[in-house]
């Protein structure tokens, strides 16, 4: 569900961006960066944007949004600002941390398969595609469950999620550079095996793991965004986008409308944001070879 | 005569395909001496890459060496496995192959590409890099150019850079696969003259080429092969001044000149489906010359003269 989400979002993307023509590529990679970059800059420098404590009431009960409380308060009293800057946190270090782990696992594994073949590439691939079948939303939740609530946990529990996408891009691509000239030549110049692997197809990689990062981090935002709305990631009370979006939705129908609306912003903004470099770098990839 | 410093005895090498086994190269058998500049000549599909892939142990599946021996400097390379054929390749033997614009690896310099294959075989870096330095000033190329990225270079370039990997080692044999084919005529003529000097210098080289004129240019010995066997072998001066074999008549006829006014003939009908070569002489369904014994009993190779061995039966009782 994460993932069609994810298509969507980037499809979309990719469609709105199609009005700046030639250079859209570079437009959409900038874009995307400067959202991120924003987005991770207000987890690092949290404290300097926000005087307000996000776990400790701070102002009236439910009010709207003011100069005081740019984005209101919650029924708490706490200022919703301060909650979506501080829940940035756990938000960068969910998606950052899965996404990098599922990363280091699927892209050794899928070169090690696409390089080898033989048995050791199909029972790699039958593992990989037995995880891939699960609907990965299900999957996590799983997992998450499985391991106990705890940002950590839902890392770990989407970083096994994007391992088959990490792992088949990789041994796909693998495959292709592998049937390419320069490798035989390498091969023919008596090259180890060991150096033509890590020196000649993994540099050639590089692209394609750039942009697989990306997508798969455009899922993990909204995947650790679901998983705290279901209370499997953070505790209660804690500021995470996925919680207020939860938390909040019980007063969207009494008009409170900014309970959600700001938490819901910024999970589509961040997932945007990886959207935009992903597909931006395709493009200027694309472009290049 | 000297050592032959190639010695291909009785090869056969089979693809395994699902359709049928295609028999690539059938039972070949040669040998040339060092300093030669050897060409292996033929049409697509008969055989000559594959021969030559053999000759690096570089079969790719599903092919594989069904029987005999190829021996370089007197070193069988079909006994050699493992780490012993990994040092074979760049030290005893290397290639260099068709395309220039697909064999050098786009994301690395072009450096550091001919410089691993020296380190990798044990040279010292820095040796690794004043020897590259060395290459490539003596294959025409400014030194400042083991800092560019291959697409920052033309395609003859390319090219030298990979025969600057190639050669890198010092290698006693070079396969060339077509080396010039991807490049315009100006360049072919400098590439060939580059491959020409390092023969004069002694390395041993084997040119795999479908262009007999380039052949006739260049070439010391010709090899001419056809659907998998080899039909003629001999000396230049033998093979494309007086050709024995029709086949080999044939491929002449078949290529045009820029001075010759009649059109180039062709050779009537397609090379046979290796995975069922027909009886006999595998040419005999194409050739003007064909007997009875053709169609029923496969040549073997004769030494029509020294030095010059034909595979046809208008030879085998010493009739012309």
């Amino acid at each position: 569900m994460a993932l069609e989400a994810g298509r969507l979002v980037s499809r979309a993307v990719a469609r709105f961006t199609s009005l700046f023509g030639q250079k859209r590529g570079r437009y959409m990679f900038i874009a995307g960066l400067a959202i991120v970059f924003t987005v991770v800059f207000m987890a690092v420098a949290a404290p300097l944007l926000t005087p307000y404590d996000p776990t400790m009431p701070s102002g009236p009960s439910l009010a709207p949004p003011s100069l005081a409380h740019p984005m209101g308060t919650n029924r708490l009293g706490q200022d919703m600002w301060a909650r979506i800057v501080y829940g940035a946190r756990i938000a960068v270090f969910v998606v950052f941390t899965a996404t990098t782990l599922s990363m280091l696992v699927g892209v050794p594994l899928g070169l090690l398969s696409a390089y080898h073949g033989g048995v050791v590439d199909r029972v790699l691939s039958m593992i990989v595609d037995a995880i891939y079948a699960f609907p990965s939303l299900i999957l996590a939740i799983a997992l998450a469950v499985a391991l106990g609530p705890s940002p950590v946990n839902a890392a770990i529990a989407i970083a096994v999620v994007y391992v088959p996408t990490f792992f088949r891009m990789v041994r796909g691509e693998a495959l292709r550079i592998k049937r390419m000239e320069f490798i035989e030549v390498a091969k023919a110049a008596g090259l180890p095996e060991s150096r033509i692997m890590l020196r000649h197809i993994l540099p050639n990689l590089i692209y394609t793991v750039l942009v697989v990062y990306s997508l798969a981090a455009v899922d993990a935002v909204l995947t650790e965004a679901a998983l705290s709305f279901l209370g499997l990631s953070v505790q209660p009370g804690t500021p995470d986008w996925g919680y207020d979006l939860y938390y909040g939705k019980d007063f969207v129908l009494s008009g409170y409308w900014w309970l959600i609306f700001f938490p819901g912003l910024m999970i589509t903004l961040f997932a945007l944001g990886f959207a935009l470099i992903g597909e931006g770098l395709s493009e200027m990839f694309r472009k290049q070879v | 005569m000297t050592e032959p410093l190639l010695v291909v005895d009785n090869l056969k090498v089979y693809y395994y395909t699902l359709t049928g086994i295609v028999k690539a190269v059938d039972g070949v058998s040669f040998s040339v001496p060092g300093s030669e500049l050897a060409a292996v000549v033929g049409e697509s599909g008969s055989g000559k890459t594959t021969l030559g892939y053999s000759i690096l142990g570089l079969i790719p599946p599903p092919g594989r060496r069904v029987s005999g021996r190829i021996l370089i400097d007197n070193v069988d390379i079909t006994s050699l496995h493992g780490e012993a054929l990994r040092r074979a390749r760049g030290e005893l033997v290397s290639m260099v192959f068709q395309n220039p614009f697909t064999t050098l690896d786009p994301v690395r310099r072009v450096g550091d590409q001919v410089v691993e294959v020296m380190t990798e075989h044990g040279v010292p870096k820095d040796e690794a890099w004043r020897r590259a330095e060395e290459i490539f000033t003596k294959l025409g190329l400014p030194p400042r150019l083991l800092k560019a990225y291959p697409h920052q270079l033309s395609g003859g370039q390319r090219q030298r850079v990979a025969i600057a990997a190639a050669v890198a080692l010092n290698p006693k044999l070079v396969v060339a696969d077509e080396p010039t084919t991807a490049l315009d005529v100006i360049v072919q003529e400098q590439i060939m003259e580059l491959l020409d000097s390092l023969r004069r210098q002694g390395m041993t080289i084997m040119l795999i080429t479908h262009d007999i004129a380039l052949a006739a240019t260049w070439a010391t010995k010709v090899i001419v092969m056809y659907a998998g066997t080899l039909v003629e072998y001999g000396s230049v001066e033998e093979v494309v001044g007086e050709p024995l074999h029709p086949y080999t008549r044939g491929l002449i006829n078949a290529t045009p000149s820029v001075d010759r006014k009649d059109r180039p003939k062709s050779i009537p009908g397609l090379p046979p489906d290796l995975r069922r070569p027909p009886p006999g002489c595998r040419f005999h369904p194409r050739c003007p010359y064909a007997m009875d014994k053709c169609r029923k009993e496969p040549p073997t190779l004769i030494e029509a003269s020294p030095g010059h061995y034909v595979s046809c039966h208008l030879y085998t009782e010493g009739r012309r």
